[in-house]
């Protein structure tokens, strides 16, 4: 097996966890966290096909992309905590099973 | 691509909000408001005058400092994105307008109220940059800057319901685009490049890039709450003051739908197959009936008109199916694809200007009334007759009656229905069409029968109600130029290349 | 469609102008809205009188306007559009000046002579449309300026009332949708008169062709009041006088029957339809609902009511004349148009009177009300001998044409029909007669006296006198030129042309 291929392998089953976790997880914060592990999974999917062979240079377009794509997750994932922590403080609830 | 006429204007379109959102930091309250309604009124022109750029010169590009793609980014206004920015310039300062009356109006100013303004111009931004863009990381990073202004602008208030409904939104989006984004990634893999008009001739059909379509269909598909994934939608779009909700269903599901839409059309030409066409009409058929339905047994206003919101949305993704013809099926006439795609870009504007039309009454309802309880509607044509007007004239588009742009849009759609010969689509269109004459009937019924008790009208501002009147009426002025709206995105050639390969794929490639 | 005029235009904008223009008034700007109103009404009249001879001398109004590929605003004039188009407009301005009496000094009166001017648009739009897509475009607009009127008393019945009133008439505009979107993905934009079209295909296509026809016919019954698809017409008697005289004699019904006549002359011809076999399934459902229609009305009490089930009696003669092919049977068809028109305005003229002025909306209050009323219950009078087909009176010449062209196309079942329902016409319309005239009325009764020199409000009292004399003279000079009689029998002469 190739590097890259147990990279891409690695990326696929995090992007699963990832969203297997926003939907099975209950708690806010575990299902934040659910993202950024999805997230994790994509990026590193494009970095895996950067380098395919050891002749080649490696492709720089992809780590351009996955530093932007991180930029964008964390402030997503800034967002999402923000919400999850006021609704925290303004009703005690941790869970969407109680929302009105 | 590099060859086509350069213009400072879509590097404007995007560059002008974001400054204009930015410097309105820098005020208080008041002049925050004065510098977004400023913004938006500076955005909206220029949008206009780039439209104009565009019917004069055709496609213009802009190469963002010089530096060329992969590693820069490359602006490109052809005459779709040119007619979706022009449509988001018209409702979208409409609705400005209405904000700016409407915040001054309100009682009590939460102190988070003034941030709508630098966050609808990043929005703003947000939504030209993405019909600009030409690559699809680009269009990731836009919709994303989309997602997050649009659920900041959800929760605004600071109310649970809204928070609630935030965070789901906000959830959905994050996984939407991670979907979106995981396909990307595989399409690069696969082919080296992101941009769209290279991959459209260099993509070859295959295990990657049907399941590279069908992530990316899948996380557009949760971002403009296409069934089964609409669930975040009602209470999202219902919580957020007036002014938000229009823009949210207005203008933000809309982005998806376009990204979809070039997608289907110019990329992934090759590997679109009957059955994933008629999987996605299927999705958008339920979510007609379920959508309509459910706006049908809703009693609050803000609610069946979110609900409708998702009836509507099938409609768009009930244009998929017919660009795809059944193995061995030949079309009778060499036109059977215009016909659906103006179908689905008819319903993008009627949707736009009736549902903005629809959630800035709502908010003068619930100035009014103090909530917006359907059965408070009674006797609403004796004490608004402006908003009671607006109501009926916004909802006689939705329902597709003519001569109104609702009515073009599912004229159009049909006749793409009969042409490509997938009959079996007209029933649900029709059903769809009754079933919103019942909720917007049951309005106008209410609102044309007798108190029961005496309801207190609190007065509101009359300017709003005009806007909210104007919004309606342009969603049935919408049908006049269609002839030369439908000339020009056939001009550019915008769905030029992307219909031969669909010809393809639909008829040859089906494997 | 080379030469445009703005003719047929300016015809639309006579009644859409003071439409809008009303709305945007003031409730108690009563002489500026009359003098809109009226204004509006007599341009209309007039403008049709100029082009009705313009086209007489041989002129052409078109007016195109493309909206879309395959779709296309267009208006064209011809003697049947015409005709509905005079006949429209000249019962719109005895209409208002009626309105203007009824409903004084009522309330949300801005927003019924707006939405009346609209409904007369809708009207006069359907008459002068040039293909079926412009038609479809005023038929469903036509439903929609009328939803107001019908729920105009805002009462919980008139609400109920248009709820029916909308899902029968939306209903139907969908599957007139469904079957025009399909016949022009068919046969491309059709104008009227281009029957050449449909024919070339008959042969080809012959199933979907009879299918969407179905589906068409269905859309436009519903208007019609053809049976089971009448339901909305005697519930939607709620509504003030005016409105159930304009929907009943002219905007509503004369619409659907209208677009019958329509897509039977002009989109598929009559050649092509009866060799289809598209006709008798019309021919029968037709006759079914004259009889149907006459059954009921003899059991309602209520006047209002019983002149709505007599109206999808007598509009079923429409539909009939149409499914008999014959020049003779078309001919009673078409002035069927005009006539029942002008003699059930009449009628509900006359029992918006009696209610307006002494409060009596059932038959059995009417006892010796004639005696009271001798001018509005002359006129209806007149109006009831007409409707069962006694001459002089425009009804006879209808049913005198329809006898006459069942007879030559062999269809004599089709006399027995009508022999059936003049007979119950006399049985529910003359005990009315009988107790106006000459029952004796109750005590209590005969003490009331309206409060007028005249028997009642002399805007009140014109229209109902001026319809009647209208009926008359439809029938005594119907061989005249320029007659409703003589303009018919062009038309469906010219129908015929094929077969030479």
């Amino acid at each position: 097996m190739e590097t890259y291929q147990i990279y891409s392998l690695t990326s696929a089953i995090l992007f699963i966890i990832g969203i297997g976790g926003i939907f099975m997880a209950r708690h806010f914060i575990k299902k934040i966290i659910a993202t950024v592990i999805m997230g994790g999974g994509v990026f590193l999917s494009f970095v895996s096909f950067a380098q395919r062979d050891a002749i080649t240079f490696a492709d720089p377009v992809p780590h351009a992309l996955v530093i932007t794509g991180i930029v964008v997750a964390v402030a997503s994932a800034a967002l999402a905590l923000a919400l999850a922590r006021r609704i925290y403080q303004l009703t005690g609830e941790e869970t969407f099973t109680n929302d009105k | 691509m590099i060859h086509l006429p350069s213009s400072p204007f879509p590097a404007l379109l995007v560059g002008l909000p974001i400054l204009m959102a930015t410097l309105s930091l820098f005020f208080r309250p008041g002049g925050k408001a004065a510098v977004g309604l400023m913004g938006s009124i500076l955005t909206a022109g220029l949008a206009l005058i780039a439209f104009v750029e565009v019917t004069q010169r055709g496609t213009v590009i802009h190469i963002l400092g010089g530096w060329e793609p992969p590693l820069g980014i490359l602006l490109r206004m052809d005459s779709l994105a040119a007619v979706f920015i022009g449509m988001t310039a018209i409702v979208g300062v409409f609705i400005s307008l209405y904000a700016w009356g409407y915040f001054r109006a309100q009682e009590t100013s939460a102190e988070g109220l003034p941030l709508f303004w630098p966050l609808w111009l990043f929005l703003w931004a947000g939504l030209n940059g993405l019909f600009l863009s030409n690559d699809l990381f680009n269009l990731f990073v836009t919709i994303e800057v989309i997602g997050i202004s649009a659920v900041s602008l959800a929760v605004l208030t600071g109310k649970t319901p809204a928070l609630f409904a935030g965070l789901r939104y906000l959830l959905a989006a994050i996984t939407g685009s991670m979907a979106y984004l995981f396909g990307v990634s595989l399409l690069y893999g696969s082919t080296g490049t992101l941009d769209l008009g290279l991959l459209g001739e260099v993509l070859e059909p295959g295990p990657t890039t049907s399941f590279s379509l069908l992530v990316i269909t899948l996380g557009l598909m949760i971002k403009m709450a296409g069934f089964p994934f609409h669930f975040w939608l009602p209470p999202a779009h219902s919580s957020a003051p007036a002014p938000v909700s229009a823009l949210l269903s207005a203008l933000v599901v809309k982005g998806a739908f376009y990204i979809l839409l070039r997608l289907w059309m110019e990329v992934f030409g090759v590997s679109l197959t009957y059955a994933a066409g008629q999987l996605i009409g299927l999705a958008g058929a339920i979510a007609v009936i379920w959508g309509s339905w459910q706006a049908l047994i809703q009693t609050s206003f803000k609610l069946i008109v979110a609900h409708s919101s998702v009836a509507q949305l099938g409609y768009l993704l009930m244009v998929f199916p017919l660009l795809i013809l059944a193995p061995g099926v030949s079309a009778d006439s060499a036109d059977w694809l215009s016909p659906a795609w103006t179908a689905g870009i008819y319903q993008v504007i009627a949707h736009a200007f009736a549902k903005a039309s629809f959630f800035l009454s709502a908010g003068l309802i619930i100035m009014a009334l103090g909530h917006d309880r359907i059965e408070s509607l009674r006797d609403l044509v004796g004490n608004m007759r402006i908003t009671a007007l607006a109501i009926g004239i916004a909802g006689v588009s939705l329902i597709g009656l003519p001569p109104s742009g609702g009515f073009m849009a599912k004229w159009m759609l049909l006749k793409g229905i009969f042409l490509s010969g997938q009959w079996w689509w007209a029933p649900v269109v029709l059903m769809g069409s009754l079933l919103t004459a019942g909720y917007v009937f049951m309005l106008l019924r209410l609102a044309f029968a007798p108190a029961r008790e005496m309801n207190t009208f609190r007065p509101v501002p009359k300017s709003l109600e005009i806007i909210a009147l104007m919004l309606a009426l342009g969603s049935f002025l919408i049908v006049f130029p269609a002839d030369s709206l439908i000339q020009f995105l056939e001009s550019s050639g915008v769905f030029g290349s992307g219909i031969e390969s669909i010809i393809e794929g639909g008829v040859y490639g089906n494997d | 469609m080379e030469t445009t005029s703005i003719m047929p235009l300016l015809i639309l904008i006579s009644s859409i102008i003071p439409g809008i223009l009303i709305l945007m008034l003031r409730e108690h700007q009563v002489a500026l809205r009359t003098f809109l109103n009226l204004s509006g009404a007599v341009a209309k009249v007039a403008l049709i009188a100029w082009v009705f001879a313009g086209y007489m001398r041989g002129e052409e109004y078109n007016y195109y306007f493309r909206l879309a590929p395959d779709l296309s605003f267009a208006l064209r004039v011809d003697q049947l559009g015409l005709l509905f188009a005079t006949l429209s407009s000249v019962l719109w301005l005895v209409t208002t000046l009626y309105a203007i009496g009824y409903l004084e000094g009522g309330k949300h009166r801005r927003r019924f002579f707006a939405f009346f001017s609209l409904c007369v648009t809708a009207s006069t739009g359907i008459a002068l449309s040039g293909n079926v897509i412009t038609f479809f475009i005023f038929y469903e607009f036509l439903t929609l300026s009328t939803y107001p009127l019908v729920v105009h008393r805002g009462t919980d019945d008139a609400v109920e009332a248009g709820r029916t009133y909308l899902w029968y008439t939306i209903g139907g505009g969908t599957l007139l949708f469904l079957g025009v979107v399909g016949l022009i993905v068919i046969a491309g934009p059709i104008y009227f008169g281009q029957t050449e079209i449909i024919a070339s295909l008959a042969s080809v296509n012959p199933t979907s062709l009879t299918l969407l026809f179905f589906l068409m016919l269905a859309g436009l019954a519903v208007k019609a009041a053809i049976f089971p698809l009448h339901g909305w017409l005697p519930v939607s008697m709620v509504a003030p006088a005016p409105v159930s005289a304009l929907l009943h004699a002219v905007a509503v019904v004369k619409a659907g029957a209208f677009g019958i006549v329509r897509l039977v002359y002009d989109v598929y011809g009559i050649g092509v339809a009866e060799q289809m076999n598209l006709l008798t399934p019309l021919a029968v459902l037709a006759a079914f609902t004259i009889i149907y229609g006459s059954l009921r009305a003899l059991f309602q009490d209520d006047f209002k009511k019983r002149l709505a089930y007599s109206t999808v009696s007598q509009l079923s003669y429409i539909a009939l004349g149409v499914a008999i092919p014959g020049i003779l049977s078309s001919t009673g068809a078409i002035v069927h148009l005009v006539h029942q028109g002008i003699m059930k305005i009449t009628m509900f003229f006359a029992a918006g009177n009696v209610a307006e002025t002494y409060g009596y909306k059932k038959i059995s209050q009417l006892n010796g009300i004639g005696r009271r009323m001798p001018l509005t219950m002359g006129a209806f009078t007149i109006a009831v001998f007409g409707m069962i087909g006694l001459p002089p009176v425009a009804g006879f010449i209808s049913k005198w044409y329809l006898g006459l062209g069942a007879a030559e196309a062999g269809s004599y079942w089709v006399i027995l029909v009508l022999l059936i329902s003049s007979a119950l016409n006399a049985a529910y319309f003359l005990p009315i007669v009988y107790r106006a005239w000459f029952c004796e009325p109750d005590y209590e009764a005969s003490k009331l006296r309206g409060t007028t020199r005249l028997e009642t409000q002399a805007l009140l009292l014109i229209p109902v006198v001026v319809t009647a004399i209208f009926s008359l003279a439809a029938g005594v000079f119907a061989s005249a030129a320029g007659s409703p009689l003589s303009i018919a029998r062009e038309i469906a002469e010219r129908l015929y042309l094929y077969l030479l």
